[in-house]
């Protein structure tokens, strides 16, 4: 959903496995659907890890966990490989994360998550695991993202870090716009690089 | 010095962004239905048409039923998205390949087989498995449906360049190991996300010694090594291919083109951001037995013991064990089959039908063994009838299926039950991918096929003279 981004202050869910691939954060069976309503996919957010297939939850899982809430998500390194699946975008989106910390993420599911308002924040190996801690010790612990600034910090520890975000994708966040309201205005320029290939 | 990733890439800029990405121009835009359906509402949302509708194919093949295509699909889910995708190819006057007609199939088997993608193309999809392309030595690569969206409507898409990288394996190949044997090899030395980042150019002696068929088995799996895309330079064996096929040039035109297609090539002092190199003797017949492809071995090798794997990596290594129901250390030969999947966009060719037939040639299926096979294509049908392999097959008590992804990702009626073992051709062996609850085990069609034959996982070269 577009939404203007600048200070993001919140508690974290903790979910401190590497590799977890896009099949996880949404099965295939939930691509199905023909539009995009994020509160579905939302719903379905790691189905098969959060729910028995009778649809109980499971209780050992973190968003099934009371403890554990808020607008971030911490993930361990390589999150979102596999499927180029915006679906999954879409879900993490749609159950009310606005950003995904991790040490390392699959390309087609980064660009994914910022085309849908979510904000991949890379981290260093570290830090990652500072924070996962201090979630461990406290679930209250809050993690505040300053994207004016391009600054993450552990508010319990007061670790901070610099990420990184292009300006132009920091722009586009700031103010709520996406990349096909920027396409449509190159129409020229696309002419152009048509014509001179043509030659 | 420029390599051939800078010079495919380079000369489809149209422009810098400031401060941003590159945006760069689509030469081919295909859409399957799972992917593309938002991107059409987009479009309708912001009154938009899309800007050169000639240069983007459709086909549905993600939830097509392998039997009885010419009946209305079951699953009322399904049939919406797939007739979604024949609507939205109508209105915005898309060329649409619909289920059962001649030309349908797995959209990374139909491009290549079509000519439809050729060299120093760039060519984008929904799909991670878009890299296949670059078999032919095309940029190519998978997108989310926000950038479909963008390519409908600019042929165009905002991206930041990767760096790149070249693989080289040299060498020979030994007995019974395939380019699917490669990629399983190169993903459980780099790890599933060894090339992220990367668009990774596969050279050397053992890479141009495949057939066209194994280096879009090789281009497929790039995604599982992390990597945006994999490409081989064109070559004789990529013209061989090429000539004559439907959208391919003809005549003069094909002259011309082939002699353009020849400077497409990485210059002799070309300098990657990263290279790797290996000996194509080290590649043993392949097999994973965790829930990434990173997660393989040698077939006839045993599971990782805990302290083969470092201590950040154990959580994940020790859930994956457990849903496949593995002990550390287990070796991998015997261990029960019940079911065999030959097929998908990295398996479903000519070419592996042939490998799978002269396993199962003269003996028979085992019993107690569920076997699929879905060739990747109407032509690939045609072809495997034409071949007589039906037959072949048929005697050794398979049955061929019709064309689509089938259990690849079960999203249609192919679904493995809960806890049972798979040995697929597949690309993917992620918890719950071939039905929820189903274990993949990741392998080429002659592993499947002596697994289909024997019920256990067997090393194929038992079966090769």
């Amino acid at each position: 959903m577009k939404q203007k981004f600048d200070i993001i202050e919140s508690t974290c869910v903790p979910l401190p496995l590497e590799n977890v691939d896009t099949d996880q954060i949404i099965p295939a069976r939930f691509l199905k659907a023909t539009t995009r309503e994020e509160s579905f996919f939302g719903e379905n957010l790691f189905r098969d890890w959060r729910y028995d297939p009778d649809g109980t939850p499971k209780r050992d899982f973190v968003l099934n966990d009371p403890r554990y809430g808020g607008e971030i998500l911490v993930a361990g390194r390589n999150f979102g490989s596999g499927s180029s699946r915006e679906h999954a975008a879409w879900a993490i989106a749609g159950y009310g994360f606005k950003v995904v910390i991790s040490s390392f993420f699959a390309d087609i599911h980064k660009n994914n998550e910022l085309n849908n308002f979510v904000l991949p924040v890379v981290v260093t190996p570290d830090f990652l695991a500072e924070l996962f801690a201090t979630i461990a010790a406290d679930p209250k612990a809050k993690v505040r993202v300053d994207v004016p600034n391009q600054t993450v910090t552990n508010l319990s520890t007061g670790r901070s870090e610099a990420f990184e975000l292009n300006p132009y994708k920091k722009y586009c966040l700031m103010n709520a716009l996406d990349d096909i309201d920027f396409l449509m205005l190159q129409k020229d320029k696309i002419e152009a690089w048509e014509a001179g290939c043509s030659k | 010095m420029n390599t051939l990733f800078d010079k495919i890439w380079d000369a489809h800029v149209v422009q810098h962004v400031d401060g941003g990405p590159d945006q760069l121009y689509i030469d081919r835009l295909y859409c399957h239905e799972v992917t593309s359906p938002q991107a059409f509402d987009g479009l309708r949302a912001r009154g938009l048409r899309c800007l050169r509708p000639e240069k983007i194919f459709c086909m549905p093949d993600h939830n097509t039923p392998t039997e009885h295509q010419d009946r209305p699909i079951e699953d009322p889910v399904s049939k919406k998205q797939v007739d979604a995708l024949a609507a939205n190819a109508a209105e915005f006057g898309l060329t649409h390949y619909g289920m059962n007609e001649p030309d349908n199939g797995i959209i990374h088997v139909v491009g290549p087989e079509k000519a439809l993608s050729l060299p120093g193309m760039t060519i984008v999809c929904g799909d991670s498995h878009t890299s296949t392309h670059g078999a032919v030595g095309a940029v190519a690569f998978g997108i989310g449906t926000s950038e479909v969206e963008m390519v409908l409507a600019s042929q165009c898409i905002l991206q930041q360049k990767p760096r790149s990288m070249r693989i080289r394996i040299e060498g020979e190949l030994g007995k019974g190991v395939t380019a699917k044997d490669m990629a399983l090899f190169l993903m459980s030395r780099l790890t599933t996300s060894g090339a992220t980042g990367y668009f990774v150019e596969y050279a050397g002696s053992a890479v141009r010694s495949l057939s066209m068929e194994g280096r879009l088995t090789l281009c497929n799996l790039s995604i599982e090594m992390g990597a945006r895309g994999g490409f081989i330079a064109p070559d004789e064996t990529t013209f061989a291919y090429l000539k004559e096929r439907e959208y391919a040039p003809k005549g003069e035109a094909w002259e011309e083109a082939v002699e353009r297609w020849k400077e497409l090539r990485s210059d002799d002092d070309a300098v990657f951001d990263r290279e790797v190199v290996y000996d194509a003797a080290e590649i043993p017949p392949m097999i994973t037995y965790g829930t990434n492809p990173g997660m393989g071995t040698a077939v006839n090798g045993h599971v990782p013991t805990l302290d083969e794997i470092p201590a950040e990596g154990q959580p994940s290594f020790c859930k994956a064990l457990k849903y496949m129901d593995f002990q550390p250390g287990d070796a991998l030969v015997g261990k029960p089959v019940d079911y065999v999947f030959l097929g998908a966009c990295t398996n479903g060719r000519i070419e592996d039908f042939r490998a799978f037939a002269s396993v199962v040639q003269g003996r028979k299926k085992a019993p107690g063994v569920v076997a699929w096979l879905v060739p990747g294509s109407q032509a690939v049908l045609r072809q495997i009838q034409a071949e007589g392999l039906d037959k072949v097959l048929r005697k050794a008590g398979f049955e061929i299926r019709q064309p689509g992804c089938s259990a690849c990702l079960a999203m249609n009626p192919d679904k493995v039950p809960v806890g049972k073992y798979c040995v697929s051709t597949s690309n993917r062996n992620f918890e719950g991918r071939q039905g929820p609850g189903s274990r993949t085990l990741l392998a080429s069609p002659l592993t499947a096929a002596a697994a289909a034959v024997t019920g256990v996982i067997t090393d194929p070269r038992d079966f090769l003279v």
